[in-house]
């Protein structure tokens, strides 16, 4: 009788969700193709950024992005991090003076235009949100610090039982997407209709994004190798790397120091975890040992 | 606290001297050295160790963050993001904090298992019981203070959404809505308020868990046979003991936080929180942290508003009269096998729930978060008193010690004199 009752709770439970998941996977089926996964450097336990790569992003970003996004958490300083695109303090000097930032009030209460300073924060390209929202067809182009950390997807409602597993895992949805995204334009579908001011892109969400299609192959020069031919191919796919690699980097700039310490933490702990086993079944020895499990008259050690 | 203080001896003039006056050593060697400890506990019951260990943790990182946080409406989100990237190892403390409440609650819902399983509520062990369920309210509040404090997406709409909720209350409902906010809506007061009452409810945790642990050891300690201790052999002394193995499986349970914290530190987030509060955009998906999802779930199972916040807030009370809804006499589930099987089942319903919570609130899952919903309810209602006046339990074991050992065999070495071990089930 009471199996019964269990087994037809469970019968129902199972049939509703079932019925549930019908309306919801067609849902899901707005969100368009699953972005590919793309194979960073700076993935796994041991990954690291590829300084050459974030140079590269860096400039895709100065030379591209910068002119609707800004990145106002990041100072040009930041550049010069080890972990990240390592540029000498010198060149990110340069660079910094080659920007104009609002300073102020002087001593005669008046605001003022100087070179920045590797301490300065990047410049935003409109002077508020406002500006941005009017320039942009109603809506600001979003802040570039921590996209890559903003931006996800759903690959499907039962993939978080893996995705934090060692080896198996996968936390990079958000360069991912990123790249997707500037590889995700097209026509539009037949039965489709994109209104004024909308391009069709099939990686965003609803397909209808304002942002027309921001690069296109050959618009960045990147510094020749020593034959005189770019290192890597100067291709949209390879221009949407590079950025979604700067801007993870923009996003988490002290991942590299996290997975280095981490290792090590990790490692300390297991090793002294096996000590502390040991030194526990010395103790329990003296009483005859120990039990354990959800039923220990099942587990006995002794 | 319990009838072992009298075995502590202070050996120094200036032990004995401060021993009269105020005999804290000997609290802690009755509490923490001499205590007994039933020999047969497993590992369900190192976690209280664990959450202690966890308890430290968050106030530690959260005192270092408050140093460098800016609860304000325009400054919060830059603050934490200036923690990230400036302040020295900035990133390790607020990850540490973030992932160490996820760990906390991973703790906490082991902690429950096994006093639902294990029986661990029943006479004479009540009072101790709802303590935790006290504190186990406090965390929730708390956690959902500090999710607020980023004051990203989710933080803003989660705290615009559970504001919400309490002004569903009849009478009072709107007056304490406005004090939360601070105003006529969620913004610069209400980060203020919510950082103050952050910074406030864990010590109340703490002082809480000071009655919780001084409950425990005027009561002892449950154990998975669920028998009290009758003899000096069946416990053993707190330390070394129970002290070793606390250690040992805090350590090892550091090893998974460790993992989340330099591995998979976002995971437990939402990336809707990378982004700066905006009142005038609403998330496509409001979603609390993981650990609120079973009760989310209950609230948006309800078609009524008033329904759904009544139901979610008793599906915390209802734990606190457990001891009074369980007619069983016999604590432990391994010796009952009619409720055990339910208790699977209750444990089943709770999981699924957590799973619907974060799922869209349609179709079918509206459908089986209510099928749940009741089950979870049913099991406390009905199944609880029921099974305990029908079900035949297996026999139980004659002590803790021949249930480790089987009946007739002896162990070289006895733990505790006899009159200490007994001292705890006197009072049961």
């Amino acid at each position: 009788m009471m199996r019964r009752v269990l087994s037809t709770t469970a019968a129902l439970a199972v049939a509703a969700l079932l019925i549930g998941a019908a309306p919801a996977s067609a849902q899901e089926g707005h969100g368009g193709p699953i972005p590919g996964r793309v194979n960073w450097s700076f993935a796994g336990t041991f990954g690291r950024f590829d300084t050459a790569q974030l140079q590269r992003g860096f400039q895709v970003y100065k030379e591209v992005c910068s002119a609707c996004h800004s990145m106002k958490l990041v100072s040009f300083r930041n550049l010069a991090q080890e972990g990240g695109p390592h540029f000498s303090a010198a060149q990110v000097k340069a660079l910094a003076a080659t920007y104009q930032v609002k300073d102020g009030p002087n001593d005669s209460g008046e605001m003022f235009d100087r070179p920045g300073r590797p301490a300065d924060t990047f410049p935003p390209p409109f002077p508020n949100d406002q500006a941005a929202a009017a320039a942009n067809g109603g809506k600001a182009p979003p802040d570039f610090s921590v996209i890559a950390k903003a931006r996800t997807f759903s690959r499907g409602s039962l993939y978080f039982l893996t995705d934090w597993l060692p080896l198996i895992g996968y936390s990079e949805q958000g360069p991912d997407y990123i790249h997707a995204l500037l590889n995700g334009y097209e026509e539009a579908p037949k039965d489709f209709s994109v209104p004024d001011g909308g391009h069709y892109n099939k990686y965003y969400p609803g397909h209808i994004i304002a942002m027309p299609p921001p690069i296109t192959d050959g618009q960045v020069s990147y510094a020749k190798g020593d034959d005189g031919q770019p290192v890597v191919p100067e291709t949209v796919d390879q221009y949407g790397k590079d950025v979604a690699a700067f801007l993870m980097w923009s996003a988490e700039p002290h991942m590299m120091d996290r997975k280095a310490l981490g290792f090590r933490v990790i490692l300390f702990l297991i090793i002294l975890s096996g000590l502390l086993y040991y030194v526990k079944k010395k103790v329990w020895a003296d009483v005859g040992g120990e039990v354990h499990g959800l039923q220990p008259e099942l587990h006995k050690t002794f | 606290m319990s009838g072992t203080a009298s075995t502590y001896v202070p050996k120094s003039r200036v032990a004995k001297w401060f021993e009269a006056r105020l005999p804290i050593a000997g609290l802690v060697h009755s509490s923490f050295i001499a205590y007994p400890v039933p020999r047969n506990l497993n590992y369900f019951w190192t976690f209280g160790a664990i959450l202690a260990a966890f308890l430290g943790i968050q106030i530690i990182t959260g005192v270092w963050l408050a140093m460098h946080y800016e609860p304000s409406a325009t400054g919060a989100f830059n603050s934490v993001e200036k923690i990230m990237r400036d302040v020295n190892y900035g990133w390790l403390l607020r990850y540490a904090h973030a992932n160490g409440a996820s760990m906390f609650f991973i703790a906490v819902y082991v902690h429950m298992f096994r006093a639902l399983y294990y029986g661990s509520y029943k006479a004479p062990r009540e009072v101790l019981y709802i303590l935790g369920v006290v504190i186990y309210l406090l965390m929730m509040a708390t956690a959902f203070l500090g999710y607020t404090l980023p004051w990203g997406q989710m933080s803003f709409w989660g705290a615009t959404v559970i504001t919400n909720i309490l002004a569903a209350i009849p009478v009072v409902g709107d007056t304490i809505q406005t004090l939360l906010w601070g105003g006529y809506s969620v913004g610069n007061p209400t980060v203020n308020r919510f950082f103050s009452l952050h910074y406030l409810l864990p010590w109340m945790i703490a002082g809480v868990v000071v009655l919780h642990v001084w409950a425990l050891h005027v009561t002892g300690q449950n154990n998975p046979a669920g028998i009290p201790i009758k003899s000096g052999k069946d416990a053993v002394p707190f330390t070394p003991y129970a002290t070793v193995k606390d250690v040992f499986a805090t350590c090892v349970f550091m090893i998974l936080f460790s993992w989340f914290l330099f591995y998979q530190p976002n995971y437990l987030g939402h990336a809707d929180n990378y982004i700066a509060a905006n009142p005038a955009v609403t998330p496509a998906h409001i979603v609390p942290e993981w650990y609120f999802l079973p009760f989310y779930a209950i609230l948006r199972a309800v078609p009524s508003k008033l329904g759904g916040v009544i139901l979610m807030f008793s599906a915390v009370i209802i734990l606190a009269f457990a001891p009074w809804l369980d007619w069983s006499r016999i604590r432990s589930c391994n010796y009952r096998p009619i409720y055990r099987q339910f208790f699977w089942v209750f444990i089943g319903a709770t999981l699924l729930l957590g799973w619907l919570g974060s799922q869209p609130p349609e179709g079918g899952y509206v459908l089986a978060a209510q099928i749940c919903t009741a089950y979870y309810f049913a099991h406390f209602l009905i199944v609880m008193p029921l099974c305990g006046l029908f079900e035949t339990p297996k026999a139980l074991p004659a002590s803790i010690l021949e249930s480790v050992t089987g009946p007739g065999k002896q162990v070289s070495g006895s733990g505790i004199p006899a009159g200490a071990a007994a001292a705890p089930t006197t009072k049961g």
